[in-house]
């Protein structure tokens, strides 16, 4: 026993936890657990904030044997590709068993964080009946629940600090579950129901912003009028984060005079999106909070035109994260590049979701952002066409990169100036960029790009790919260089078997692998199957109800369509349904 | 990917006949500058494995002109909902016991719409005087002159901007019976009609 560890025997267990206190993120709290099986245990029973980044990689029972003292538990379900429609409905990650096990368990449950899962009525309502000090619900890109579980979330929560809805499919029983929160609730700091389609109870809604004087944070839906908003800015001028509703009204009217000078008072505000539904000339109200803004997203305001929207722009000086529609067009890029110095996060989403028609952004939006934005670290960038240069020129701009996804509305475009792949612009990203962690590729794609991902990507953790390579290579060089990899996800690439079963220890060392429209056969993931018994691997048939056309006739030289497999402790899930086989 | 797909891909990207051409402008406006290239849902349906998404590709005969590929972009499909305008607007009609609503997203055409506000209030019928549009309730012998409120919370005149413009900018339709708008023929409405609220 080294002279180090008899030294740190002596120091009683209560220390240990106190300067475990210090240690915060996830990542740093597992490095600790594994020094040795005294700090394991301490860790263990004092870790209260726990992240599993796929529901199916563990189970509840294990959840809550390891750490009993758990107050604050985030949870991811399906994979990032299931977002586009690629996972048929009903694939999973229900939420339910997790709260069922925690209520058993008489946890202390304080926080729940979800991505990507199911959430029914029935599992809110029984998370807020179990958890007395229950005081933040965040739910991200969920579905599967109704107002009416919002009602019991809003009813039995005394204590509730946050409710969050972010992006969520929600069907909206038009019932009053904003009147559902007690006269006695005061506790609410952040409320987000801007996912909501239908109409929430205004002068319940007034009457709850008023009695929260703790309120920071109100994201309002559609069906929230511009009176409406004037009125509760009136009551809450301490938010920092305002999502408006409609924002449509007449110019000349009183109501619009009376938000305007509401605004002025809102001093504190820095965070600023909605405009669902909005009336260019009734922008001018938020001039007087543009100046101390530092997030803005206007991605979900397609009737703001641009010369409006450069307007607005040249008023925040002190933006840091801008969400923004592709009809900003270059020419407001360059605006947000002389105006945006500030700017760490820029995300251009195209006003035709559909990908029909022409987008107003190209290379030259982005090179114009690169070269007058020097914090830049973060982009999300879907454009008409790129060129090589340009990227090289934005690689050399900007080497703090950490996120960089490039979508091009035609999947496969080459370079619009000389026709040649994009090889070697994202080569140059990845060659720059150091500290990439995220990064997405489109546009005309070889293998040779993914040679120089293998060898410039050091730190990456997740690789989004599509229509791109030419070969099993193209796959090997990934799998052999990013040595970080954690999420791999591949559709319509030529990517085999080869490829797949080349080092399946790897897929080990990451959470997951999705492979959709590819070249692996069924023989090939039942080979990776048996040989690695700790991954699920996943064969998802497009028919829901697996028979005929599914798997039945599938022999073990077909292709198979969608794979998704990753790691876990607990072995085949329990709850897959029919179309959904565990090989 | 597959030979067959990349060589559908990219003889649909420089051939340059476009089938549809959908854009926002003024029918009858500027064609798409040269170089622009086209959204790559006018390829030829790819059949890059069915999908379960009725939105998309139809599983069964494939129209030759409009065809998409199973999530590309890579759009969620809540920022896709929401995106996608549901023109709902009111419709109110001077002396009618309560309002409706249609959704005008339904319809290609000023004749269409007024034709569902026919079916919609039975008493009404269009009549065609002289090329204008009027509505008519025939037993009563009221004329109504239809009008719309705008973004801007001007009231409009149905009819004077091309139809694509109008469902962009009515926020709500209102049947003013013809007696209350005496004094603007429909030639001089272009002011609008401005209503207290």
């Amino acid at each position: 026993m080294c002279l180090s560890q008899s030294v740190m025997n002596y120091f009683p267990e209560e220390v240990l936890e106190h300067v475990f206190d210090f240690v915060t993120s996830h990542r740093d709290r597992n490095a600790v657990s594994l020094v040795c099986k005294s700090w394991y245990n301490v860790e263990k029973f004092s870790r209260e904030k726990v992240f599993i980044g796929n529901c199916y990689a563990v189970n509840p029972e294990r959840l809550i044997a390891r750490f009993p003292r758990l107050r604050s538990l985030s949870l991811k379900g399906k994979p990032h590709f299931a977002d586009f429609n690629l996972m048929p409905h009903d694939w999973g990650g229900h939420v339910y068993p997790w709260i069922e096990a925690m209520s058993k368990s008489r946890i202390n449950l304080e926080e729940l964080r979800l991505k990507r899962m199911v959430v029914s009525d029935e599992s809110l309502e029984l998370l807020a009946k179990s958890f007395p000090n229950f005081k933040s619900l965040v739910l991200v890109t969920c579905e599967g629940y109704t107002t009416d579980g919002l009602a019991a979330i809003a009813s039995n929560c005394k204590f509730l600090r946050e409710l969050d809805l972010q992006e969520n499919e929600v069907d909206d029983r038009k019932g009053h579950w904003l009147s559902c929160f007690p006269e006695s609730c005061t506790s609410l700091v952040s409320l987000n129901f801007s996912c909501l389609k239908g109409e929430v109870n205004v002068a319940a809604l007034e009457r709850l912003v008023a009695r929260c004087r703790n309120l920071r944070s109100l994201r309002l839906n559609h069906a929230v009028p511009l009176e409406v908003l004037q009125k509760i800015l009136v009551h809450a001028p301490q938010l920092n984060d305002l999502g408006t509703g409609s924002f449509t009204h007449d110019p000349n009217s009183e109501t619009y005079v009376k938000l305007k000078n509401a605004m002025k008072n809102c001093h504190s505000i820095r965070s600023f999106s909605g405009f669902l539904d909005v009336n260019g000339r009734c922008l001018p109200a938020v001039y007087p909070i543009c100046a101390s803004l530092t997030a803005l997203n206007l991605s979900y305001a397609p009737g703001i035109f641009s010369n409006e929207l450069a307007k607005l722009i040249r008023h925040c000086k002190k933006i840091e994260r801008l969400w923004i529609l592709d009809t900003i067009g270059d020419k407001g890029l360059g605006v947000v590049a002389n105006t945006c110095k500030e700017l760490q996060e820029l995300r251009v989403f195209p006003s035709d979701p559909y990908g029909v028609g022409n987008a107003a952004v190209t290379e030259e939006g982005l090179v114009a952002i690169s070269a007058g934005c020097p914090k830049l670290n973060s982009i999300l960038y879907f454009c008409q066409q790129m060129t090589n240069a340009a990227l090289i020129t934005v690689a050399k701009n900007c080497p703090n990169f950490i996120r960089f996804r490039l979508c091009t509305l035609n999947p496969i475009v080459p370079d619009a100036a000389t026709n040649q792949p994009l090889d070697e612009g994202f080569g140059a990203i990845v060659q720059s960029c150091k500290g990439l962690t995220r990064l997405s590729v489109s546009g005309l794609l070889t293998d040779q790009v993914f040679l120089y991902i293998g060898m410039y990507a050091e730190r990456l953790e997740m690789l989004s790919i599509a229509f791109a390579g030419d070969s099993d290579k193209g796959m090997l060089y990934v799998l052999n260089g990013c040595k970080k990899l954690k999420k791999l996800e591949i559709r319509d690439s030529p990517f085999g078997n080869m490829a797949l079963l080349s080092d399946m220890g790897k897929y080990e060392t990451m959470r997951s692998l999705w492979m959709s429209s590819c070249q692996v056969t069924l023989g090939a993931c039942k080979t990776l199957a048996e040989k690695m018994p700790r991954l699920n691997v996943e064969i998802i048939s497009e028919n829901e109800g697996g028979a005929g056309e599914g798997e039945a006739s599938l022999d073990d030289r077909d292709r198979v369509e969608k794979m998704y497999l990753y790691r876990t402790l607990v072995g085949p899930r329990t709850d897959a349904p029919d179309f959904v086989r565990t090989l | 990917m597959s030979t067959e797909i990349r060589s559908i891909l990219s003889e649909m990207e420089f051939s340059g006949c476009l089938k549809t051409d959908l854009t926002l402008g003024l029918p009858g406006g500027a064609p798409p500058k040269p170089g622009s290239k086209r959204g790559f849902s006018d390829m030829v349906d790819l059949k890059l494995g069915a999908s379960c998404d009725h939105d998309e590709v139809s599983v069964s005969t494939p129209p030759p002109t409009k065809a998409q590929v199973v999530g590309w972009p890579p759009v969620r499909s809540y920022r896709k909902n929401m995106m996608k305008s549901c023109k709902y607007v009111k419709v109110a009609v001077d002396g009618a016991p309560y309002l409706r609503k249609v959704d005008l997203e339904m319809y290609s055409s000023y004749q269409q719409l007024l034709a569902a506000l026919e079916d919609m209030f039975t008493c009404l019928t269009i009549c065609n005087v002289m090329n204008e549009r009027k509505i008519m309730d025939t037993a009563n012998g009221i004329e109504y002159v239809p009008t719309y409120e705008d973004r801007d919370g001007d009231w409009m005149l149905v009819g004077d901007v091309p139809w694509n413009m109008f469902v962009e900018t009515c926020k709500r339709v209102r049947l003013m019976k013809s007696s209350e708008a005496i004094g603007l023929s429909p030639k001089t409405a272009s002011n609008g009609l401005s209503m207290n609220r």
